[in-house]
């Protein structure tokens, strides 16, 4: 026998077969990990019911998917990008630069983000202000602007519980770090004064000195998923990990949620807007797929239907608060509006 | 010769000629030598004990929390399937009941279970009819649905199916989830767990091998119990055989060019250094070439069974090749001399004589490479192969284009889901990985032992 015919006649055959790659008839999504179970479930469900094939959905992150759906149009680029921030100018540029040019911006919910502990310790009840003052990298003391001194969370604010300040916060390629940074850092440094200081210390921008955290290892970043700050915060008692509440609604019999500013994170507080700590989730729709890959359309309107999306759907069941304004998006989805400029 | 038996002279007292000293009185040297001897026995020891314990930790773990995916939860149910519900025209039109949804099946399936329970005779005190609807696998109304739309003649008839339970009720049955668990967590509560116990002993719940641990897709996170491995292991099988039938034939072609015929110069040794070092480069580097060259030079398909076995073959060729090579290198000079000798060509002397003599080390390097291909997640992170799959593949080859998981990227995928019954699926998939890696080093050595001839 020929090793070197039948080299010549595999690499013969897989040249053919690369020229010869058919038209895609299922839908490829990518982005936010954590717009995945619900993209999943959506996914699954749609497989189901529907005689198209069940899109397939990968990870990777919000910023990772904006970019491969900005990467132009054809079968081979993806059609729908999750992500769990806003879509930044940016990508707008970079798809424009690659020929997307019309991309639909889908709100699907809302997102809680939850401070939880192990289910044995005590019971927390924290403002912004607590979180800031225990993990930023300077706070004031005596009207001074001092390198984070507080070890206990009684050090914080005297009718907490005396425990060690330990907190597991999601690295910063998460797109949970940014709100985590917005809503809970820089909130509670304008509440408890620190930003002034800031200010009048003369920092160039007060709100970047704000989201410093300490490094003295009292804050860890966890640059892998909330699985990984569930099994810090098993090993440790003390630590408090923040989470996603789906997650946490997953793992009731481990953690227990400290409320935020007195209001305890649930579909409802979040939904109202009481709970202070929430993201929307979104994803991308590049248009110019809507006709070409079967089912785009059918897929895009059955995620944001009632019974997937409305507040007795099984995506609300898994822990996302369903949004007040879900028939305006339905309408939009139905007539595949474009995003317009970012405001 | 420091431990030389009594036997050294006549008398039992052995002397040298040079000191006269006795070889059995033991001096200082001599004790110096065999005490770092036997220390060294000692470091050895412990060096094979930590390995062992590390591999028995390792496996008792994977196979504590894995060995109860191979078991699932099943309910004993029979569904009328209501025509006023399924089929309200009444025309057995398939196109028309298709339209019902899974949603429109639940509250039939739901019927079902109780009317098992009642027919059991248990009890259903301190329970709400949506807490025993909650017991159920949401993965029931699919199976009820494929089953409808598989024969719609059915319709109006009244079917036993045997369909899952949900996943924190089959986590009771292994003990991941306890009485004490549950009173804690909002997705199940003890009152359910008591009715699983009464149902179980009155066999309407029963727990049986999981064969669609096997051959199922992977499910979402919310049902966890109907989550498999079948695409994910039809996905490494595509992969493995394109990396088989290219890096194979790529590989010993390549290696016989270079060991038998190639001219020893500066290329042929940067050829060689280069080679080594693409056996070391990380295979995420590979998975980065496979993105930039296959799927956006080449325009072939993301997520596809293809594109990973390509990237894999890349990965897999310089093992194969440096494997193929050593095994070539220890055919020794005489046979292919008396090949030349008797008038051979240096072909045939390469085909006739020296290939067959290397061939066991030459499958013993690919198959040790296919493992490790085999084990490989991060080149597939970039080609979109880390996903969430649920449709089959395609038989080969148009298959090969089709998306895929692959089996070390399930194990990935499963342990980021929040549910903890994924942790277990997991494991699961880690055991069967590590099964098939088992049986290729098994053959590698069986193949090794059999037909390697030692000069």
């Amino acid at each position: 026998m020929s090793f070197m015919k039948l080299t010549a006649s595999t690499l013969a055959i897989s040249a053919l077969a690369a020229t010869a790659a058919q038209a895609r008839d299922n839908i490829q999504i990518a982005g936010s990990s954590t717009v995945l179970p619900y993209a999943s479930i959506v996914a699954e469900a749609f497989g189901e019911n529907f005689e198209f094939p069940t899109p397939v959905v990968e990870s990777g992150g919000s910023g990772a998917g904006r970019k491969k759906l900005c990467e132009g149009v054809g079968e081979n680029t993806i059609d729908i990008a999750n992500s769990s921030s806003r879509i930044k100018q940016s990508d707008i540029d970079n798809c424009a630069a690659n020929g997307v040019t019309e991309i639909q911006e889908v709100r699907i919910g809302y997102d809680g983000i939850v401070f939880a502990s192990d289910i044995d310790g005590p019971a927390f009840a924290f403002t912004p202000a607590d979180w800031h003052a225990a993990l930023a990298a300077k706070i004031v003391v005596d009207g001074a602007l001092v390198d984070n001194p507080n070890k206990m969370w009684s050090d914080v604010r005297a009718d907490l519980p005396e425990q060690e300040i330990l907190a597991f916060i999601p690295g910063t390629k998460h797109g949970t770090r940014e709100v985590f940074d917005e809503n809970v850092l820089i909130a509670g440094c304008e509440e408890n004064g620190t930003m002034a200081a800031h200010e009048a210390a003369g920092a160039e921008d007060a709100e970047d000195a704000c989201m410093q955290v300490r490094t003295d290892g009292v804050s860890i970043d966890i640059d892998g998923d909330y699985t990984e700050t569930l099994a810090r915060v098993d090993a440790n008692p003390n630590g408090f990990g923040v989470f996603g509440l789906s997650f946490y609604q997953n793992n009731t019999d481990k953690l227990q949620v400290a409320t935020m500013g007195g209001v305890a994170p649930s579909t409802e507080t979040i939904a109202t807007g009481e709970y202070p700590v929430s993201r929307p989730l979104f994803f991308y729709v590049k248009n110019a797929h809507l006709d070409v890959i079967p089912g785009m359309q059918e897929y895009v309107e059955f995620f944001v239907s009632d019974e997937m999306a409305g507040p007795d759907g099984p995506l609300a069941a898994y822990g996302l608060v369903s949004d007040p304004e879900l028939a305006k998006t339905q309408e939009a989805v139905a007539n595949r509006t474009p995003m317009g400029p970012l405001n | 010769m420091t431990d030389m038996p009594h036997s050294n002279g006549a008398d039992g007292i052995a002397r040298d000629s040079h000191g006269g000293k006795s070889l059995l009185a033991v001096d200082a040297r001599t004790r110096k030598r065999n005490a770092s001897e036997a220390r060294f026995r000692l470091l050895g020891k412990i060096a094979v004990a930590i390995g062992v314990l590390a591999l028995v930790g390792l496996l008792a773990s994977i196979l504590s929390s894995g060995l109860s995916s191979f078991r699932q939860t099943y309910i004993d149910i029979e569904v009328y399937l209501d025509p006023a519900k399924l089929d309200k025209e009444g025309n057995r039109d398939r196109a028309q009941i298709s339209k019902v949804s899974t949603f429109g099946y639940k509250p039939l399936i739901e019927q079902g279970f109780m009317e098992a329970i009642e027919k059991s005779g248990v009890s259903l005190d301190g329970i709400s009819e949506k807490e025993v609807a909650e017991m159920l696998s949401k993965e029931a109304p699919a199976q009820v649905r494929n089953f409808v739309l598989a024969d719609v003649e059915r319709i109006g008839q009244t079917a036993p199916f045997e369909v899952l339970a949900g996943g924190r009720i089959d986590g009771y049955f292994k003990g991941r989830v306890t009485m004490e668990s549950a009173e804690r967590d909002r997705n199940v509560s003890p009152a359910q767990l008591e009715l699983a116990d009464r149902l179980r002993e009155a066999g309407v719940v029963k727990v049986r091998f999981n064969w669609d641990f096997f051959t199922a897709p992977d499910a979402s996170d919310t049902r966890p119990e109907a989550a498999g491995l079948g695409v994910a292991i039809i996905g490494s099988a595509y992969m493995m055989l394109i990396v088989l039938v290219l890096s194979l034939p790529l590989g010993v072609a390549a290696s016989i060019y270079l060991e038998e015929f190639a001219p020893q110069n500066r290329f042929t040794d940067l050829i060689e250094v280069n080679i080594s070092n693409l056996a070391a480069v990380p295979s995420i580097v590979f998975g980065i070439l496979g993105l930039a060259i296959f799927i956006n030079f080449a325009g072939l398909p993301q997520s596809a069974p293809v594109v990973g076995g390509l990237v894999l073959t890349l990965m897999t060729l310089p093992t194969i090749i440096i494997a193929t090579r050593a095994s070539l290198k220890s055919v020794p000079p005489s046979i292919r001399e008396a090949a030349l000798g008797v008038g051979a060509s240096k072909m045939q002397t390469v085909f006739h004589h020296v290939l067959p003599l290397a061939m066991p080390g030459i499958l013993t390097g690919t198959i040790i490479g296919l493992a490790q291909a085999l084990g490989e997640t991060a080149p597939l992170l970039l080609i979109g192969m880390v996903a969430f799959v649920r449709e089959y593949p395609a038989g080969p080859p148009e298959g090969f284009f089709d998306p895929a998981a692959a089996l070390p990227v399930q194990v990935y995928n499963w342990t980021q889901r929040g549910d903890p019954a994924f942790v277990e699926r997991a494991s699961g998939a880690i055991i069967v990985l590590l099964v098939f890696l088992v049986v290729m080093n098994i053959a590698a050595i069986l193949l090794r032992r059999r037909f390697e001839r030692r000069w």
